[in-house]
């Protein structure tokens, strides 16, 4: 790697004292309110036997945010020297999981174990310290080259925005259901029958349009002002970018170029994810749960749906951005991008498989070949032949898995929903598992497409 | 009488707005009826309905979004030619001479900024159950909503004619290649032909139709303007008319049952 530039400079230093002050005031004021509570630290007080109040260890904890922000306005002159940096063994650590088989498990692990330890991520204490945690991680982050320079790109930036607002906006809402379901479990009324009566429009709700309207302009003038829009070297047809990336919301589907063809990734999957939307309240036919926040009542929809959204949506989007690098190589967020890194592609198609790395093939005399020279027809036998598995596997997928699930698994939505509400939900959900199924083809036995019929741009 | 009771009680105010200062409760509930842009609301609303907690209130934000956009992006046409001359330079005059110059930044940021707030519209309603009966159908028209809130920025992302634009609209517009029948790189499109003459070609077939030639070039640019400034808004406009007019009909906002 070249060391052309220095990780940190003074301007840098500098800046993250503003950060680290931000943050201090920040706990000062959880400080305040875990005094106001007289909260007491249960973790603490168990270890040292007495009853420590939280705000003492917050107060330590704003403290030494305190001096590390000054530290970082008096060290600005020596940057060679200062001791504030991320360590090189997390950065390592870190960039181990760039890659699409750590990478997508650990969105998935992320995922469950959310949901799973819904109810301690739900704590007020512990949703401050991860934030803490997320914008500590950050600022130590940013005394890394690469990870400034991609994280710092005028684009980018509005995505590690919005990882914050999703991430807050998930808790709100496991914060509301967690409630709701144990309202419900107890038999008291929601937290939206509280406190519910009509009140007028004129003042209550025009006022906070018009707050809103005037704190959002104010927001998109100061952003405005700290951040120019990006412009680039004027358009040249001749000069492809590598990587080229298309607008960051599209990063998913191009992640999925990875593993399906475009005429999949590109057209059938996005617009299967349209209909997939649009069709899902006349699939779904479970009647509570509408209009409150709630997990239990309608466990399977939110699944489903969180699934789609967060590891399958936005982390892909994450892994677009900020992961992807030249010839679309996946690159740690500490790492250069260099341009010449090689990753061996050796992927085969199961038609590959069956007629030349398994037995089958030397039993059954060789791969098909056709004559190109000879007719349509001869050709089409040809190539059905040859992929013969591969269809028989993808039409069994799409046309007999709903009938077992049917019969299993789904018994009772079968039951409830009616043939052709039922199929249309058993095959989204088909396309759904799809993207993971050929994800991780790709990545245990290097499959390449399960039916590969080149001639007619014909590859899933 | 001070002045402000004499605009009030004036002719021309009183031709204008057709009530009384809303000082009284009556008189706040004849403001919400009698006034165009008030009367897209209810007289009356539970307070759980307007509860930021419950709402996340991203929906208005949205729109809001729309219009900053609508308000800037005008403001940008006074200052933008979309051709290969001057697209590239008039952005750059944007940047470095024109006063108004900020009004970019705030269209990047606020386009940027509407893509997120509509996801998370859609992840509020979807997280209380807002789409189940009777606001089925005003879901389905929110998704197409989103749809079009990707394509204005989608095409907007091209007009500032740099190598972020141009590669960025390339990849994204090579996808219709590939479209099932439709596209000269698709699955099926051999089996389009007249005679001998195959109608999917790389001047006939969908990618062609987005971008009005065969690579991202002039043509590109002008169909992308238009349908940037004119024919999406123009849509988008008419569907958040009747999403708003459909979430009063459906019963307002949604509550628990």
């Amino acid at each position: 790697m070249l060391e052309t530039h220095p990780d940190l400079t003074s301007d840098v230093i500098f800046g993250l004292g503003w950060l680290y002050t931000i943050l201090f005031l920040m706990n000062i004021g959880w400080t305040l309110r875990a005094y106001n509570l007289k909260l007491e630290n249960k973790f603490l007080s168990g270890l040292a036997g007495s009853h420590i109040p939280s705000a003492s260890v917050w107060a330590i904890y704003s403290g030494v945010l305190m001096m590390t922000a000054l530290a970082h306005f008096t060290g600005s002159a020596s940057p060679e020297s200062f001791v504030v940096r991320m360590p090189e063994f997390v950065k390592t650590g870190i960039d181990w999981f760039a890659d699409p088989v750590r990478y997508f498990c650990l969105s998935i692990g992320l995922f469950v174990g959310v949901v799973m330890l819904r109810k301690q991520f739900v704590k007020p204490t512990v949703a401050w310290s991860l934030l803490n945690l997320s914008i500590l991680f950050l600022g130590l982050s940013m005394t890394d080259y690469d990870f400034r320079l991609i994280v710092g790109k005028p684009d980018n930036v509005p995505i590690v925005g919005m990882l914050f607002i999703l991430a807050f906006f998930t808790w709100l809402y496991f914060k509301r259901a967690v409630e709701n379901d144990q309202r419900i479990k107890d038999g008291r009324p929601l937290v939206e029958q509280e406190k519910n009566d009509k009140i007028l429009v004129w003042p209550d709700l025009v006022y906070s349009e018009l707050i809103c309207m005037i704190a959002l302009t104010a927001f998109l003038v100061l952003w405005g002002i700290a951040l120019q829009a990006p412009l680039e070297e004027p358009a040249n047809a001749a000069a492809t970018p590598n990587p080229s990336k298309a607008p960051w919301y599209f990063l998913g589907l191009q992640e999925m170029l990875v593993y399906f063809d475009p005429w999949l990734a590109g057209v059938v999957l996005p617009s299967l994810i349209l209909v997939g939307l649009a069709v899902i309240p006349y699939i779904d036919f479970n009647k509570r749960g509408n209009g409150y926040y709630s997990y239990e009542e309608r466990k399977f929809a939110v699944l489903t749906f969180l699934f789609g959204f967060l590891p399958l949506w936005v982390a892909m989007i994450v892994l677009g951005t900020f992961l992807r690098g030249p010839n679309w190589n996946v690159f740690g967020i500490y790492e250069y991008w260099d341009v010449h890194k090689l990753e061996a592609a050796n992927n085969k198609n199961l038609s590959d498989f069956f007629w030349l790395y398994w037995p089958t093939g030397e039993m059954l005399g060789g791969m098909p070949k056709y004559n190109p020279q000879g007719g349509a027809t001869e050709m089409v036998i040809s190539i059905l032949v040859r992929e013969w598995l591969g269809i028989v596997l993808v039409l069994g997928y799409f046309m007999v898995s709903p009938i077992i699930m049917a019969l299993t698994v789904f018994r009772k939505f079968y039951v409830k929903m009616g043939f052709i509400r039922y199929m249309v939900m058993a095959n989204l959900l088909l396309w759904m598992a799809a993207l993971p199924i050929k994800m991780v083809l790709r990545w245990t036995v290097s499959l390449k497409y399960i039916v590969a019929i080149p001639e007619y741009f014909f590859n899933i | 009488m001070s002045i402000g009771e004499y605009i009030r009680e004036s002719q021309v105010w009183k031709s204008i707005f057709r009530h009384p200062a809303p000082y009284d409760r009556r008189n706040r509930i004849v403001v919400m009826l009698t006034n165009f842009f008030l009367h897209l609301h209810p007289v009356s609303i539970k307070q759980q309905g307007i509860a930021l907690s419950y709402t996340w209130c991203m929906g208005g934000i949205t729109f809001f979004l729309f219009l900053v956009e609508t308000i800037t992006g005008v403001l940008l046409m006074f200052y933008y030619r979309p051709t290969l001359e001057w697209a590239f330079r008039d952005i750059l005059s944007l940047r470095d001479v024109q006063t108004l110059g900020i009004m970019r930044e705030i269209h990047r940021w606020g386009a940027h900024a509407m893509v997120i707030t509509v996801w998370l519209h859609m992840y509020r309603v979807f997280l209380t159950g807002s789409y189940k009966p009777p606001r089925e159908f005003n879901w389905v028209v929110g998704v197409i909503l989103l749809v079009l809130t990707l394509l204005l920025s989608f095409t907007g992302y091209l007009l500032p004619w740099d190598q972020l634009a141009i590669w960025a609209i390339t990849v994204g517009s090579n996808m219709a290649k590939a479209t099932p029948f439709l596209g000269s790189e698709g699955p099926g499109y051999q089996l389009l032909n007249v005679g001998n003459y195959p109608l999917i070609t790389p001047i006939s077939d969908a990618r062609f139709l987005l971008l009005g030639a065969r690579n991202v070039g002039e043509e590109t640019l002008n169909r992308f303007y238009i349908l940037h400034c004119v024919a999406i808004p123009l849509v988008v406009a008419t569907l958040i008319a009747i999403h708003f007019w459909r979430v009063r009909k459906d019963g307002g906002i949604s509550q628990p049952l």
